[in-house]
């Protein structure tokens, strides 16, 4: 009993650290006064005014469609890769281990500079303007290493036999991948897509070096927004992103939480039968 | 099993926007621009031999040894209670952690200055029950801490994944030959979580050593890690082959650090493949 309030304890203090500032940002996004520290009262004026301007609603746009296209992107290649990467030999495996940590170990800021200067290299061949495609480019490239890494540790834990079992019930090997590798590895892929999508939207870096003028996602916002001081609108969009955040969460639970309840039921129904 | 060639389309996209950029940036880093062009040179490396620069490596390089330990001794129990088979509501609890950095981080980070501020909020609630206020903005307490904040979830997230799939019978087989919890955790958990700490410290350490957005924003605008050295020999200074050269020295620390951590690997079969 005492252990359990110890450990509800320390999870919530842990919590609270990681909310604190979340908590701030809300709060001062019904702020009349527009500097930060001053709260002078409540107001929704921000959240009118984010809808008339158009360079937030722009980067907003970017920074989601980004964000999505690259995930999926990269779930689908780095799955596949870890599976291969799996299922190599050992000299090839360390090989190709070490090219997926590079990106990895590349710190942000080298990776965004160097595709920066490939973009300008192959610029210099092809006409092609950095912007939105190159972002794209760049965001996948970042992504693919953190799915490998989510998947990889759950194939290796998965036991090796169940696929050899499935392949000698007469499962063709595309069926046993989809049918027992892939749900066995899932939790490993839903957090690297989330991972993913995390990291994507998050970024700003790596953004920041690979696009062209004109096209600026959320955190190239408001970065030049910072130099000048945060403004409320931010505070107020980031406010609605979380909500938003917390509705799809709500709305994936309680459906996950119907179709367990459904699978239980006809789990049982079976067996009476 | 044949299943090498799945991993042929990521080899591929690899190739161009890994391979490619890394060899402009040794490029970059190993010439200097005159009127006739490029030229090899290792003057950029000479002149990163400057004490003032090998300063600010070495405060970065420890700043963020510091928060990795941090985040591992906070992170860890984290891990450990949300995998603990005494807590139900581990879907939820485990998203908690993750849904604040579906907030923008630049946004976050900005946040704790309004909490650290002299008359900030932790001062004015402090100063409220007569307590001794703190001052740590602008400080290396400041920029640890927004380390620590903004690299947490690395850390609890690939741990708690491996605790997960741990087989419980192992845990129950070692309490029933007498180890106490004490030894259990040392001998059975502890282990088979490796490659979940390994993971974990990569993923805090490599940006906590680069990063040049929380030092500027909680050190202060004269607050240099190597990461705003870089920034400023790229976006200010427009040196791109010095920036180059300092990246090329700051990924070879990065690379020794990790060779170091992954070696506790080793032995385990080798989460990390590294070396």
């Amino acid at each position: 009993m005492v252990k359990k309030i110890i450990m509800k304890s320390y999870l919530g203090l842990i919590l609270l650290f990681m909310y604190l500032p979340i908590v701030v940002l809300i709060a001062f996004s019904f702020n009349k006064s527009k500097s930060r520290g001053n709260w002078t009262g409540f107001t929704l004026k921000w959240y009118g005014e984010l809808f008339r301007n158009s360079q937030i609603k722009d980067a907003l746009y970017n920074t989601i469609v980004i964000a999505l296209l690259s995930s999926i992107i990269a779930v689908v290649i780095g799955t596949l890769a870890a599976i291969g990467i799996h299922s190599m030999k050992k000299a090839k495996k360390t090989a190709v281990m070490n090219l997926t940590y590079l990106p990895v170990l590349n710190p942000d800021i080298v990776t965004g500079v160097s595709l920066m200067l490939m973009f300008v290299f192959i610029g210099t061949f092809v006409k092609m303007q950095m912007g939105f495609f190159t972002m794209l480019l760049a965001h996948v490239t970042f992504n693919i290493p953190y799915v490998i890494l989510s998947v990889l540790p759950k194939l290796k834990q998965m036991n090796s036999n169940l696929y050899e079992a499935a392949l000698d019930l007469g499962a063709s090997s595309s069926y046993a991948l989809r049918k027992v590798i892939i749900p066995e590895i899932m939790p490993g892929i839903v957090s690297g897509f989330l991972m993913a999508i995390t990291l994507s939207i998050d970024d700003f870096v790596i953004s920041y070096f690979t696009t062209g003028s004109g096209v600026s996602n959320l955190s190239i916002t408001i970065y030049s927004m910072a130099r000048t001081g945060v403004k409320p609108t931010i505070n107020a969009l980031s406010t609605l992103m979380f909500g938003g955040v917390l509705l799809l969460l709500f709305i994936i639970n309680i459906r996950s939480d119907r179709e367990e309840k459904k699978r239980k039921s006809i789990k049982t129904g079976g067996m009476e039968v | 099993m044949k299943k090498k060639w799945l991993s042929y389309p990521y080899l591929v996209w690899m190739a161009i926007f890994i391979i490619i950029p890394s060899l402009l940036i040794l490029f970059y880093g190993f010439t200097v621009k005159d009127e006739q062009g490029f030229r090899f040179s290792l003057q950029n490396f000479y002149r990163f031999c400057d004490p003032i620069f090998f300063g600010v490596l070495f405060k970065s390089l420890w700043l963020a040894l510091l928060s990795t330990f941090v985040c591992l001794i906070v992170g860890y129990p984290v891990a450990l209670i949300l995998a603990s088979k005494e807590y139900s509501k581990k879907t939820t609890m485990s998203l908690l952690f993750i849904i604040p950095m579906w907030m923008n981080f630049l946004l976050r980070t900005y946040a704790w200055l309004t909490l650290l501020e002299k008359n900030g909020i932790i001062n004015s609630i402090l100063s409220f029950f007569h307590l001794p206020t703190i001052n740590i903005l602008y400080t290396n307490g400041a920029v640890i801490l927004g380390m620590v904040y903004n690299f947490l979830p690395f850390m609890i997230l690939p741990i708690y994944t491996v605790l997960m799939k741990i087989d419980n019978k192992l845990v129950e087989a070692a309490q029933d030959l007498g180890g106490n919890w004490v030894t259990v955790f040392r001998r059975v958990i502890l282990p088979l979580s490796l490659p979940g700490v390994m993971s974990g410290l990569t993923m805090v350490f490599m940006p906590a050593v680069t990063t040049f957005v929380i030092s500027k924003l909680l050190g202060g605008a004269q607050y240099t890690l190597i990461g705003n050295l870089i920034e400023r020999q790229f976006l200010t200074v427009y040196d791109w082959n010095f920036g180059a050269t300092i990246s090329i020295i700051m990924m070879i620390f990065i690379l020794i650090s990790i060779a170091i951590m992954s070696r506790f690997d080793e032995d385990k079969g080798g989460g990390a493949a590294l070396w």
